[in-house]
């Protein structure tokens, strides 16, 4: 305390440089700020803002049929005809549905897993590590493993006795239930560790008095769990939708650029790939790549609402 | 066991109704218990079941994959597949690649987080809240939103195939920035103020006091990180051409599937080998993985 005490008075003694000490200390202060967020805002400034705003410049001129050739401004031409083409509407329509089969699967059932570990038995940190395992699975590894599963000659299927013509991976029916198929089983770790941090929030009291009051399981789970969960769950069902939109690997590698209109599971980030890599296209990918971010836009926004109030409450 | 129903045992009536009570409550727990662990294990049985079969398959010969009905056991395992998925898919070289990548990535990220977000946290300065905003407007960008020029830059700075092409445009994260921010500021104000007292400038009082405080945060960023580059698939595959210098694990186990259409059981070798790297991280910084990917989720 004393020591402060004099070293502040220490300070006020000469009043005019004290002043011009604190402006020239904020002006250090300030600068040294501004180094230490350089090489972040740079990295962001040359490789995601950059790319994001020359989307809209890209998206106005269309790409000449040949290589090589000056790119000519077409206005808002393009992107109308990229949104009102056929094969846009098939890849928006298997984008929604890819989604709607992995996330609420994946949720279930990786709500389904943390419920089962959430009690205290012994050995249970083992189950917990094989239930949270897929989390670390690479989609190469995922879909090698699935495509073995899935191959119409080795795997188990016709062993099954299902052996649908043309095979499930070359099926316009089965292709994406196929890959939706992989999917969720690579997102079930990363369920289960959600719905598992989920369910430690649940204050176990709770659940013990309504106990005691006779509810039963089933009550228990569904009038009060789910509900102190619905954040959770929640955050999961934004997590899931950008973890399913993200889907790529898989889709090159178990169906491949050739197939993957041809069998609706060209879903969007797939269909840019294909127009820039393979059609050469970047305006019409320019086009497809606004779309992607509106449609990730409404998402994020909603998880940074979340995000920020947990911030604001939580420890 | 024995000892609690012979000390239960000579007493009144009233005891011995809640006896059979608290037997039948052991019993109703035992059943449960066992009905638990059956759920339980059909899980971890349906989760484990599809590498299970990837592992029984790189152990067939050519000859006993497409058997019917399918094997459910090497019985006579052919091992000569690993060295031949490690030899022919060249796996050394691209979980070498994979590693160099991943390591530059996290290092950036980790560094380029810490400074920014010291200076969000720690220091005052003009358009603080703006900049910040800018930061997070990062987190709505996806990645696939930027390829078309992203692919172009790399390539007009010559960096197509190197592994600056494949670093570089990751080296910062808003996510991590957030992050780390968040965490440094639950460190006290008297701290550093106390700090300030006894000397130390921002450079000592971030590295010997924010960033050791901050550690849980700072490995949740690095283990995020590294999840997320070590199974980035769609821009290396973009931006490594034929240059098998650069060309990660995720994209050589596409072209070991390629080139061995007629040896799955290479293939599926191949991946079990990517598989371990990983196996390894998830079983030592489990913890801090579930730490990184649950972040933000509301607690």
């Amino acid at each position: 305390m004393t020591v402060a005490v004099s070293a502040g008075a220490g300070r006020e003694a000469p009043a005019a440089p004290r002043h011009r000490s604190l402006r020239s200390r904020k002006k250090r202060e300030a600068a040294l700020a501004y180094l230490f967020i350089l090489p972040a805002l740079l990295i962001f400034s040359v490789f995601v803002f950059y790319p994001f705003l020359r989307n809209f410049k890209l998206a106005l001129y269309e790409n000449p049929p040949y290589p090589n050739l000056p790119s000519h401004y077409v206005g808002l031409h393009q992107a109308a005809t990229v949104l009102s083409s056929s094969a846009f509407l098939q890849s928006l329509l298997s984008t929604i549905l890819f989604v709607l089969m992995v996330v609420p699967t994946g949720l279930f059932l990786g709500l389904a897993l943390a419920v089962a570990a959430h009690r205290k038995l012994q050995g249970i940190a083992i189950y917990r590590v094989i239930f949270s395992s897929t989390v670390v699975s690479s989609v190469a590894v995922a879909a090698l493993v699935f495509g073995t599963l899935m191959n119409p000659v080795v795997g188990l299927l016709p062993w099954l006795g299902i052996n649908p013509t043309p095979s499930i991976l070359q099926n316009p029916t089965w292709a994406l239930p196929a890959v939706a198929l992989m999917t969720v089983w690579q997102f079930l770790g990363l369920s289960f560790i959600i719905m598992s941090a989920g369910l430690q929030s649940v204050p176990d009291d709770l659940l013990e008095a309504a106990r005691i009051d006779g509810a039963s399981a089933w009550t228990r789970f569904w009038r009060i769990t789910v509900p102190m969960l619905s954040p959770t769950l929640f955050f999961g069902v934004v997590v899931g939708t950008i973890y399913a939109f993200q889907s790529f690997g898989q889709i090159d590698i178990l169906i491949g650029p050739s197939n993957a209109a041809g069998v609706h599971a060209n879903v969007l980030i797939y269909y840019i790939y294909e127009s820039l890599q393979i059609d050469n296209n970047a305006g019409q990918a320019a086009v497809l790549s606004i779309v992607l971010f509106v449609i990730t836009l409404s998402l994020t926004l909603v998880q940074m609402r979340y995000l920020e109030r947990r911030v604001t409450y939580a420890r | 066991m024995h000892a609690d129903a012979t000390a239960l045992a000579p007493t009144s009536r009233h005891s011995a109704a809640t006896e059979a009570a608290s037997r039948r409550d052991r019993r109703h727990r035992r059943i449960r218990k066992v009905i638990s662990y059956l759920l339980l294990s059909v899980g971890a049985v349906v989760i484990l079941f599809p590498i299970y079969i990837a592992i029984v398959n790189s152990l067939l010969a050519p000859s006993q994959i497409a058997h019917q009905p399918p094997p459910f056991f090497p019985t006579h395992p052919m091992w000569s597949t690993y060295p031949t998925a490690w030899n022919e898919g060249h796996l050394g070289l691209y979980l070498r690649n994979s590693a160099i990548m991943t390591a530059i990535i996290v290092v950036g990220q980790v560094v380029t987080a810490i400074l920014a977000a010291y200076a969000f946290a720690f220091l005052s300065f003009p358009f603080r809240k703006t900049l910040f905003i800018v930061f997070l407007s990062t987190l709505m960008i996806p990645f696939e939103v930027t390829l078309i020029t992203n692919l172009d830059t790399v390539t007009r700075l010559g960096w197509y195939n190197t592994f600056q092409g494949l670093t570089v445009p990751f080296l910062a994260t808003g996510f991590g920035t957030f992050l780390l921010r968040q965490s440094f500021l639950q460190i006290p104000k008297d701290l550093s103020e106390a700090a300030t007292l006894d000397g130390y400038g921002h450079w000592r009082f971030m590295t010997r006091v924010a960033v050791p405080l901050a550690r849980p945060a700072v490995a949740a960023v690095a283990v995020f990180s590294f999840l997320a580059s070590w199974n980035n698939y769609l821009w290396p595959l973009v931006v490594t051409g034929d240059n098998n210098n650069v060309r990660t694990v995720q994209i050589g186990l596409k072209l070991l599937a390629n080139t061995e259409v007629q040896n799955i059981n290479v293939t599926l070798a191949g991946t079990i080998i990517a598989i371990v790297p990983l196996v390894i991280l998830l079983l030592v910084f489990q913890k801090q993985l579930v730490r990184g990917l649950t972040a933000g989720a509301v607690k």
